[in-house]
């Protein structure tokens, strides 16, 4: 970075013609940290051709975003590129002043970033948003620009785009934000679109949408596109090459019809068993060599007792739902507002159900699958019946005892909490920063176990074993953990007391799937071992399978479909289940 | 970006591979060194601080001077070898009375900024927490407060309760309530809903367990800002009270009285009698403001990383 190439001048277009649009040739990208310089990318080589569609897949911290803000020259200050070079039709991006640089993004190559709504200003209407676009790089004078940004919107297949010009973000829906971020960043028709992880975060069905939606309208402009993603599978479906990186590296660069069958570097075939997808079992997605433990090599048995065990347990199911119902009164500012002045009796009032009237039951050693996708009330389904809210009516009985009569405020110092536990989502945010993994583990021990200070230390010791943390990490803090190590931490908390049922809400969602993979067979693991009931809530059809023996698929509330796993997902009777298992990306075979 | 690369480098170079298991004690003094490594300034403010607790502990014996000794022979003389600060009109050396008076500034900053720390941080993350009526409560007297001249509030209250330390104390807590309170509230308020706060209730933590032991200890890195924002504050309000002649009462050394006393000089150019008082006032004032950016850097555990 100290010395700078000498200005390059400008290359003709069309005499470029034959180059790749994009050629990154031995790029190391470096970061100044307190421990040190660390390098993000490492001589990497990677060409994308005019009209080309690349996928780059890895796990968090390969290097992918870091590749694509160097290409964008937005690298934030400790970052830069150290070595190798970036050219783009031609042009030295490394040589360019900012200014041109500034002028380049958005006309040239655009970007589209993983979480829409923190990409979209939430202040300005969605309409001025794509308007700033056109008229930053001038793409059209200011009397037609509104009618720009309407068709623009049309072209990302927005409903009565004329309406939702006037919509501010927070009035859309997740999927419908990332297609206002797709017409941003095509808007002044670039000629390379970089997708950081467009549809992480969005139901599998918005995913399909929106990922056949930038497919379609790349190709029809004869654009290149780089799709930056952690999941094998979609990068497989949707793109003509696919990069795989780790640490930096690339390892393997191949088209995308021929990854899957003859993957020719170890991580790649690693990356790929730990993808879960139809007609794998759990224990398929380790490693190969990597033997399960020894417990698990009786599994099968165990499994078909535990079978037999749920079978047994039927005269008395360990969970009970009936017709459970949860309200939440509709909020409008101008109303609630108005009925502060208005002396007539409120009217009938404005009740949202967030679940509606499902009923269900759980046997003792038995898992179930909650399926569904986000605002389909999985997760307040779920908070019910972990009793951190009240419900508005319906029966939770819990080994025979009505827990759902108890409020929730009292529930949390009762010996029945005990009984009920939880794997949070998001493992850094379930942790409390300021407590060490071992303080964490101790928590409900010291609440609710009723065991003195001075043996917590060692069972904290032989949870931790039996979750596969090492002893040593115990008295870090989570921010020093990373996510599987923080994941079994929550794992080991949520044990810790012995409980009959483990509600995991989407225990491996923020997790890379090899690491996905370990926990989802230690959770099976744990579960032969200590017989626990799980409530597995999941969008994701292929890893419940995985895991559980019962689906239940829900739908704005309501339960659209249960039955046994195999069943559901080989014959699906509701419409709906056949649309959630159709969207699922399918690799070329 | 070469400015951070160069201050980077000969660290990093030092500490190539840092062992990952140290001794805590050491872990807390490596991470005081980054800071102010980091951030000179805040080495600065650190400095400062503790010429001042110095001050404040061991002033009145090292001083050259009685500070209360008046020497009808040597009045308002200029700062010299003999009177650093020169003296004042009753002859009376102004450094040992700036140094001296350093521990009463110091001691009504502490005790208001504690007393406003305990009470306007227990309410303000009760009201973040419980919401509801806890919450109005809480707000409104906040609301109230801030309805006043803040430093006309504090005059009135220490009129109305009688010229003593103790109630200068009592004003500068009850005028910096409000801020207290709002912070502790927005941040408690954030944090309710966090994973971590439903996984405490889980474990079976109750209510106040989880603002204590879970809550509490996670907003005071921002606690520790406005703690030191306003233990700065607290030392000009109360010189500001004893500059108008509520408070302190003379011959008492303090900084306001020194200045209001020394002001009627400066006109006649004995400007030094008004101007070290001033100076040490603006120099604590400055320091703890300062101070505040280092000690969030400090107690902050995601910067131990």
């Amino acid at each position: 970075m100290a010395k700078k190439k000498p200005k390059p001048s400008k290359v003709d277009r069309n005499a470029a013609s034959d180059l790749p649009l994009l050629d990154i040739h031995d790029l190391t990208v470096e970061f100044a940290t307190r421990r040190g310089v660390v390098r993000a990318v490492q001589h990497i080589n990677l060409t994308v051709a005019k009209g080309e569609t690349v996928g780059i897949v890895g796990e968090s911290g390969s290097g992918k975003s870091v590749t694509s803000y160097a290409v964008m020259r937005i690298l934030d200050r400790a970052g830069s590129i150290a070595e190798g070079s970036v050219m783009f039709s031609g042009l030295d991006l490394r040589g360019i002043p900012e200014s041109d640089m500034r002028d380049m993004r958005g006309r040239e190559m655009s970007m589209i970033f993983q979480s829409p709504r923190l990409a979209l200003n939430p202040i300005r209407k969605v309409g001025h948003q794509i308007e700033d676009v056109l008229l930053q790089h001038a793409q059209v004078d200011s009397d037609a620009v509104s009618e720009r940004a309407i068709k623009t919107l049309e072209q990302v297949r927005i409903a009565r785009s004329r309406e939702r010009y006037h919509a501010y973000p927070f009035e859309l829906s997740g999927g419908m934000c990332q297609r206002v971020v797709i017409a941003l960043a095509l808007a002044c028709r670039p000629q390379l679109l970089i997708a950081d992880e467009p549809t992480t975060g969005l139901d599998v069905t918005t995913q399909k949408a929106v990922m056949d939606l930038v497919v379609e309208l790349t190709r029809e402009r004869g654009m290149s596109t780089i799709l930056i993603t952690h999941d094998l599978g979609l990068a497989a479906a949707y793109c003509d090459r696919v990069v795989v990186m780790e640490k930096g590296h690339i390892v393997e660069t191949a088209a995308s019809s021929s990854i899957f069958k003859k993957p020719s570097h170890a991580y790649t075939r690693k990356l790929m068993r730990a993808t879960p997808r139809p007609g794998v079992s759990l224990r398929d997605l380790l490693p190969e060599g990597e033997t399960p433990r020894p417990k698990a090599t009786a599994k099968t048995a165990d499994k078909k007792s535990s079978a037999s065990k749920t079978k047994a347990g039927t005269e008395a199911p360990l969970l009970v739902i009936e017709k459970l119902v949860k309200e939440y009164p509709r909020q409008g500012g101008a109303a609630s507002f108005m009925k502060m002045f208005s002396r007539k009796p409120a009217a009938e009032p404005d009740m949202f159900r967030a679940v509606d009237g499902i009923s269900f039951q759980i046997a003792r050693g038995e898992s179930v699958g909650l399926v569904g996708e986000s605002g389909c009330g999985k997760s307040t389904t779920s908070m019910m019946l972990m009793r951190l809210i009240d419900k508005t009516s319906g029966l939770i009985m819990f080994n025979g005892e009505d827990i759902g009569e108890i409020p929730a405020r009292k529930f949390a110092t009762l010996p029945q909490r005990k009984m009920i536990q939880m794997v949070f989502q998001d493992p850094t945010d379930s942790l409390n920063p300021r407590f060490t993994g071992a303080r964490a583990i101790a928590d409900p021990l010291l609440q609710l176990g009723g065991i003195s200070r001075g043996e917590v230390r060692s069972r904290c010791e032989e949870l931790a074993t039996l979750v596969g943390l090492p002893l040593n990490l115990l008295d870090r803090f989570p921010h020093q953990l990373s996510g599987g190590q923080k994941a079994r931490v929550g794992i080991a908390r949520a044990i810790a007391l012995k409980p009959d049922l483990i509600i995991l809400d989407e225990p491996t969602a923020a997790l890379d799937v090899s690491v996905q993979a370990v926990v989802l067979n230690l959770l099976q693991d744990l579960k032969d071992s200590l017989g626990m009931s799980y409530l597995f809530v999941s969008h994701d059809l292929n890893v419940v399978r995985l895991l559980c023996d019962r689906v239940i698929v829900m739908r704005s509330g309501q339960i659209v479909e249960q039955g046994a796993t195999e069943s559901v997902m080989v014959a699906p009777q509701a419409s709906y289940t056949r649309d959630l298992l159709a969207a699922i990306p399918h690799p070329p075979v | 970006m070469t400015e951070t690369s160069l201050t980077m480098t000969p660290a990093a170079s030092a500490q190539p591979n840092p062992p990952v298991n140290l001794p805590p004690s050491n872990s807390v003094l490596r991470h005081a060194r980054y800071v102010v490594e980091e951030n000179p300034v805040t080495g600065l403010s650190f400095a400062l601080f503790v010429i001042i607790a110095l001050c404040a502990l061991i002033g009145p014996y090292i001083v050259p001077y009685d500070p209360l000794a008046s020497n009808t022979t040597a009045t308002l003389q200029a700062p010299s070898l003999h009177h650093w600060f020169g003296t004042d009109q009753l002859g009376r050396d102004i450094f040992s009375r700036v140094v001296v008076a350093t521990r009463l500034d110091f001691v009504i900053a502490i005790a208001s900024v504690a007393m406003v720390f305990v009470l306007g941080g227990l309410a303000g993350i009760s009201a973040g927490f419980f919401l509801g009526w806890t919450d109005r409560i809480v707000g409104r007297i906040s609301d109230t407060i801030m309805a006043f001249p803040l430093f006309v509030l504090a005059m009135g209250i220490v009129a109305a309760l009688g010229n003593t330390v103790t109630n200068i104390v009592i004003a500068t807590a009850i005028i910096n309530f409000p801020l207290y309170v709002r912070v502790a509230r927005a941040e408690a308020n954030v944090r309710r809903e966090a994973g971590f706060v439903q996984a405490a209730r889980l474990s079976g933590n109750g209510d106040f367990r989880i603002l204590l032991m879970h809550i509490l200890p996670n907003i005071m890195p921002i606690m520790m800002v406005q703690i030191s924002l306003t233990m700065g504050y607290a030392i000009l309000n109360a010189a500001g009270l004893s500059f108008i002649g509520l408070g302190v009462k003379p011959p008492t050394p303090e900084w306001g009285i020194m200045v209001a006393e020394g002001a009627t000089n400066i006109i006649s150019g004995e400007w030094w009698v008004a101007f070290f008082p001033g100076a040490a006032l603006m120099i604590a004032v400055f320091c703890f403001n300062l101070l505040g950016d280092g000690l969030r850097d400090l107690v902050d555990p995601q910067r131990r990383t």
